[in-house]
């Protein structure tokens, strides 16, 4: 644990309690620590009971609305049914596809309605994170070598590429529809008449160039910061040494800027779990381009219960994936942010 | 001279020739390199911009330049006659921004302090839930949201649209301002603390003015995550309270089968320059305020 009063490695020694920064964990420093830990929690009482009231209490509430059933007429009876605990029926039926039947029990979904969707939405939802991040990642990580050199109109490139970044992906949406319009420049650019908008691969085409277009630029600034932390001297050094552009890429730049690069996809990749703006304009769900978000608005107004459980299962899978990149794959977001790097354990 | 020396020096002015000329290729390939950057980058954008002032006859037209200049899609895009509120949008859009953007910011400054400066404990806890919620899909807010908004009679209300929006943008502004507040020079804090300041006037007589620029960094960026959110307002806005975003992503034109696209972009325009201008200007900072935290 860090021994000084702020996360900040102080450059120069500061005056005033400096000298407990490098004294043995004693008495001082918990009383420090304990009056620092009341204004701590004055200053933090806001934001937390802002994000319970926002974030935790409607979680809370998702969570229990789940495990009960939406009332509404009851397909066995063909009366009202008031709703009630369900258990876990609500997440059984999205999970198996499973529909009320009207004969009592239940039945696999029709072909078309929501229900029989799960799958098919969620493998969508991968589909587009994985294809995206990874086109993301290879195509910023070339901006970014790009942007570092040292050439003339280097920082007009730099402030092109936050062009896409600042257009709302609502507006990016619709002109990438009229990009790909029928009539559009994308089909008398390349010489085709392809109905982007009107069949399954086209459609999930046009939705990953919009989200890589709109999205790479974010990753390659984020790379771009991570390159300009390395010393040119490195380099320089393995350039001395003999080293080829390609052992320079994999042996110096790819480890170094590793740290920030995980950060990056780990962001990238929570934030393509939740897609949902660009389907939902661009192809409005259809021909399989359908993600979990837009399963989960769909289903909003067929039963407030019943949706709870699928942005339940979403929430649950984008926990799990954030999971795993922090604990198998490194990347250590707490750690980045607070700069509580190794020299100081 | 011999001819053992002539011939090396010939030898050394080659090698030289090939490393300048191998420089030269490098820095040609990086110029071409940073062409198609620039051109994938501002090729789509500008495609709008042109659309927006090319006449409704020649929507498809495919010259670079417009050839039949003409301002009538940006009034169409003001036109509420086919039932679009795009003026009323656009303030919806500033209103809800603005509000989300200063109480986060009130709220977030505080937070971002204590988690770069004081040692405590849980902070990792803190921290950690911060980051979190602002990785937390919108879709698992809706949907409780949309029920209590519907009971409690706030769907389509401004208060319905600005709560969920603070959810995701105070989180990136006690982010952001965390890794601000870690990179400014402390050592002043001290010293106004031996001359004689408590903590909380360090904060305010030292501190703020130098965190100011940093401040409004993270203003624009709260702002402009604000401006651009559209799936909560998609489903609790009404036609009165709609952002931007919505208005757009529902913009109707005469024909009811036909996308107005001409006008549409010229609503685009109108909504995306201002914020290009302001990201243009603040460059650096925007820079600095988007990758803060991801580096260090």
């Amino acid at each position: 644990m860090a021994t000084e009063l702020g996360p900040t490695p102080v450059k120069k020694p500061a005056s005033g309690g400096t000298e407990l920064h490098h004294a043995p964990k004693g008495v001082g420093e918990d009383n420090a620590i304990a009056s620092q830990g009341k204004w701590a929690s004055w200053l933090l009482a806001p934001a937390i009971i802002a994000l319970a009231v926002v974030i935790v209490y409607p979680i809370i509430s998702a969570i229990v609305m789940s495990f009960q059933a939406d009332a509404g007429l009851d397909p066995a009876t063909g009366l009202f049914a008031e709703g009630g605990p369900a258990g876990i029926t609500n997440y059984v039926n999205w999970i198996a596809q499973q529909c009320a039947s009207p004969g009592g029990g239940t039945v696999a979904c029709p072909p078309g309605t929501l229900g029989s969707q799960f799958w098919s939405a969620t493998a969508t939802t991968f589909f587009f994170t994985i294809v995206t991040v990874a086109l993301e990642t290879v195509l910023g990580f070339w901006m970014a070598i790009i942007m570092a050199r040292t050439f003339k109109g280097r920082s007009l490139v730099r402030a092109a590429v936050l062009v896409p970044w600042a257009i709302p992906t609502a507006v990016t949406a619709k002109l990438w529809l009229f990009i790909f319009a029928f009539e559009g420049i994308a089909n008398k650019l390349f010489n085709t008449s392809i109905l982007w908008t009107g069949s399954e691969w086209p459609a999930k085409w046009a939705v990953i160039i919009a989200d890589v277009w709109k999205t790479t630029p974010f990753m390659a600034l984020l790379i771009l910061a991570g390159l300009q932390m390395i010393p040119a001297e490195v380099y320089e050094a393995a350039k001395v040494d003999g080293a080829t552009a390609w052992q320079r890429f994999r042996m110096i730049t790819l480890p170094l800027v590793k740290p920030a690069l995980m950060v990056a996809i780990l962001f990238r990749t929570l934030d393509a779990l939740r897609m949902f703006d660009l389907p939902y304009i661009l192809t409005g769900g259809s021909n399989n381009t359908t993600t979990l978000s837009i399963l989960v608005i769909s289903q909003i107004r067929q039963g407030f219960n019943v949706a709870a459980a699928l942005s339940t299962i979403t929430f649950i899978i984008i926990f799990l994936v954030a999971f795993i990149f922090v604990r198998f794959l490194g990347a250590n977001v707490v750690e980045q942010q607070t700069g509580a790097s190794k020299g100081k354990k | 001279m011999t001819a053992a020396a002539t011939e090396l020096r010939a030898q050394q002015d080659q090698g030289r020739k090939t490393a300048q000329n191998r420089e030269k290729l490098a820095q040609g390939r990086t110029y071409i390199s940073a062409l198609v950057v620039l051109i994938w980058c501002l090729a789509p954008a500008y495609w709008m911009v042109v659309t927006a002032f090319r006449e409704v006859g020649f929507t498809y037209d495919t010259s670079i330049l417009p050839t039949h200049v003409t301002l009538d899609n940006f009034q169409t895009a003001f036109d509420t006659s086919f039932g679009n509120h795009f003026g009323q949008a656009l303030l919806n859009s500033v209103f809800i921004g603005g509000v989300v953007t200063v109480v986060s910011l009130l709220i977030g400054v505080f937070a971002a302090y204590a988690l770069a400066r004081l040692n405590f404990r849980f902070k990792y806890l803190v921290l950690g839930f911060i980051l979190g919620a602002s990785m937390f899909p919108g879709v698992a807010l809706i949907t409780p949201l949309f029920q209590l908004f519907t009971n409690i009679g706030w769907m389509g209300t401004y208060q319905a649209l600005i709560i969920p929006n603070i959810s995701f943008v105070l989180p990136l502004t006690v982010y952001t301002m965390t890794s601000f507040f870690r990179e400014m020079p402390w050592e002043l804090e001290e010293s106004a603390r031996v001359d004689g300041c408590t903590q909380g006037q360090a904060f305010r007589k030292v501190i703020m003015p130098l965190a100011a620029p940093a401040i409004f960094t993270t203003a624009i960026l709260a702002f402009i995550s604000s401006w651009n959110e559209f799936l909560i307002a998609s489903q609790l806005s009404s036609d009165r309270t709609q952002p931007v975003t919505v208005a757009i992503a529902s913009f109707a034109g005469a024909q009811p089968n036909q996308i107005p696209y001409t006008a549409i972009m010229a609503a685009g325009t109108i909504v995306t320059i201002p914020l290009v201008i302001l990201v243009l200007v603040f460059q650096r900072k925007i820079v600095a305020g988007l990758t803060a935290g991801a580096v260090k």
